[in-house]
């Protein structure tokens, strides 16, 4: 019993200063930076995250996914300094955001092409935008409609809720309905994967993806590429947000000019996505 | 008094459990039946076009209901001979020697996280299945049963295993007695003493086959379609409730749906508990 009663109190003593003082190895409160949203954006988030704490040792930034909705809803709710976003802001969620009387502004970090790939057996090289719309909603399901082998076309899609569907679904299919019987994948390295696996298959994936175990087709004629994306030739194509509330300050400030420097926008690069020029 | 405290501190553990169950329980009632004012449960359960985030959404989940059903009866049909068959060797066939080795390794495939079951499946079995079976795509509902009946295996055989073990040996020995050879023996006494046991295996696996989520979200090929064939891709309940969480923002209508989906997943395992507690106890009398 009094065994009991010291351990309790031990612990009641240990949870409570915990929260009394700081221990000697946490990092000094100087500036802390909440970071959450896109699945997309985060590789860069958290790349250019850890490299910037390693410069500036009195920094504290933490950075999740969990998607672009889920990141600026944490921006409105005002658990976040920044929200990662691979698409723009929706009417809707600005609406909310001006009842809260949050200001969200859309700072670009960097650019992402989306690449559409298929075996690289495939004998198709190029492909216009209505053909990939009366692919993926079913009007064109042979090959040979597009001028290639004859046999059926296994068209590959991502889950509906991907800011990379979304923006695709925008770009490409005009918001039309992806047929059902359309294999949905989780993952851009799942497509990729998948469709290099799968001798008639379609998909798309980010240009971060692309690899000699696919084929990239040009659209419209253009090839996706850094260079084509940004010079904005090619359509496939989207900037990759970090909103905050105002324009940035502080920490949050301090940490985009990082991403946005010379230094940053290498790591934007070396990560797969396209950097600003 | 020091047993007064022990007794509480173990009730107290007994009760965690039914309060997680009532708050899963009323989480999930409260989170998705408000999506029944505005969309009608028949045209839910039954609607077979799953667009959460079209404007206006469809919301029909027959698709992810059939494709769950798929899968859990293919992961059935292959865990069940492979599993129970695996216990009856173990326990009354193999030698002491190959059953300390056998066993351990049946129960290690049951440590092995689902994801990486999903990547071999993906990796290696995708590939194959689609060469095989020349199909257009190895990511589909024969895939996923195969991989999710490796992984339900392990659940069947072990507890089938332990059932058939605790038969006492005077059953076994009066069967000889009665001059039946070692196959009679087993066919006839020894598995029908077992039976409830190797039924809660079944159910065990089962519930293993319905709930499994990585796996299928990576293999199954997730297309929200009713399957005209095995070769098929199709997509379940649990994968889709794992795919589209993460992005659907909270309170949205999307959000119920895929509570809801979990209400329906809900009812379903526990529909199929019920009855095999009432098979098993049926079977004991």
């Amino acid at each position: 019993m009094k065994k009991i009663l010291v351990l309790l109190m031990l612990f009641v003593f240990i949870s409570s200063s915990a929260f009394a003082f700081k221990w000697p190895w946490a990092k000094k409160d100087e500036g802390t930076l909440t970071i959450t949203g896109s699945t997309t954006v985060l590789p860069i988030a958290q790349k250019c995250a850890e490299v910037y704490m390693d410069k500036h040792s009195d920094a504290n930034i933490s950075v999740r996914g969990g998607g672009s909705s889920v990141g600026i809803a944490a921006l409105l709710d005002g658990t976040v300094q920044i929200a990662d976003a691979s698409r723009s802001i929706k009417t809707k969620e600005l609406k909310a955001a001006r009842e809260k009387g949050i200001n969200p502004v859309g700072n670009v970090v960097a650019k992402d092409g989306i690449a559409v790939v298929v075996h690289p057996s495939n004998g198709i090289s190029e492909i216009t935008i209505p053909q990939i719309e009366a692919i993926y909603t079913g009007e064109i399901s042979n090959w040979k409609d597009l001028g290639g082998v004859p046999g059926p076309i296994v068209v590959i899609s991502r889950d509906n809720s991907s800011g990379t569907y979304e923006v695709f679904n925008a770009l490409a299919l005009g918001g039309g309905k992806v047929r059902e019987d359309a294999v949905v994948l989780a993952s851009n390295n799942a497509v990729a994967q998948t469709v290099s696996q799968t001798p008639s298959s379609i998909g798309y994936v980010g240009l971060g993806y692309l690899s000699d175990a696919v084929k990239a087709l040009k659209v419209g004629g253009v090839m996706p590429s850094n260079a084509t994306v940004n010079a904005g030739s090619y359509k496939l194509a989207r900037p990759l947000y970090m909103y905050t509330n105002g324009n940035p300050k502080g920490l949050a400030k301090q940490y985009l000019d990082f991403i946005w420097s010379a230094e940053g926008q290498s790591i934007v690069e070396d990560l797969g996505f396209v950097p600003l020029r | 008094m020091k047993e007064k405290i022990i007794k509480l501190i173990l009730l107290a553990c007994a009760f965690v459990s039914i309060f997680f169950l009532c708050g899963i329980t009323l989480t999930l009632f409260t989170e998705s039946l408000s999506i029944f004012k505005e969309l009608n449960i028949f045209k839910f359960l039954f609607g077979t076009h799953w667009y959460p985030t079209r404007y206006p959404p469809e919301l029909g989940i027959l698709p992810l209901i059939v494709g769950t059903l798929v899968v859990t009866l293919g992961t059935l049909i292959i865990a069940v001979p492979l599993g129970v068959g695996t216990a009856i060797y173990i326990s009354e066939v193999a030698s002491h020697k190959i059953k300390e080795i056998l066993k351990p390794t049946v129960e290690l495939l049951a440590s092995v996280p689902s994801v990486i079951y999903g990547l071999f499946g993906m990796v290696f079995l995708a590939p194959l299945v689609q060469k095989v079976f020349n199909v257009p795509i190895g990511l589909n509902a024969f895939t996923a049963s195969i991989i999710l009946g490796m992984m339900a295996l392990p659940t069947v055989a072990s507890i089938a295993e332990d059932a058939i073990s605790s038969v006492p040996k005077s059953l076994r020995e009066a069967s000889f007695a009665l001059g039946a050879t070692k196959w009679e023996t087993i066919t006839r006494s020894v598995v029908p003493a077992a039976s409830s046991g190797i039924i809660a295996s079944i159910i065990l696996g089962l519930g293993r086959a319905i709930g499994e989520t990585m796996t299928v979200l990576m293999v199954a090929g997730g297309a929200a379609q009713i399957p005209h064939s095995i070769f098929d891709p199709i997509r379940t309940m649990t994968a889709t409730i794992a795919a589209e969480m993460g992005e659907a923002p909270m309170g949205s209508m999307h959000y119920q749906a895929l509570f809801a989906i979990a209400l329906v997943l809900f009812f379903m395992t526990l529909g199929f508990n019920i009855l095999a507690d009432w098979i098993s106890h049926r079977r004991k009398v």
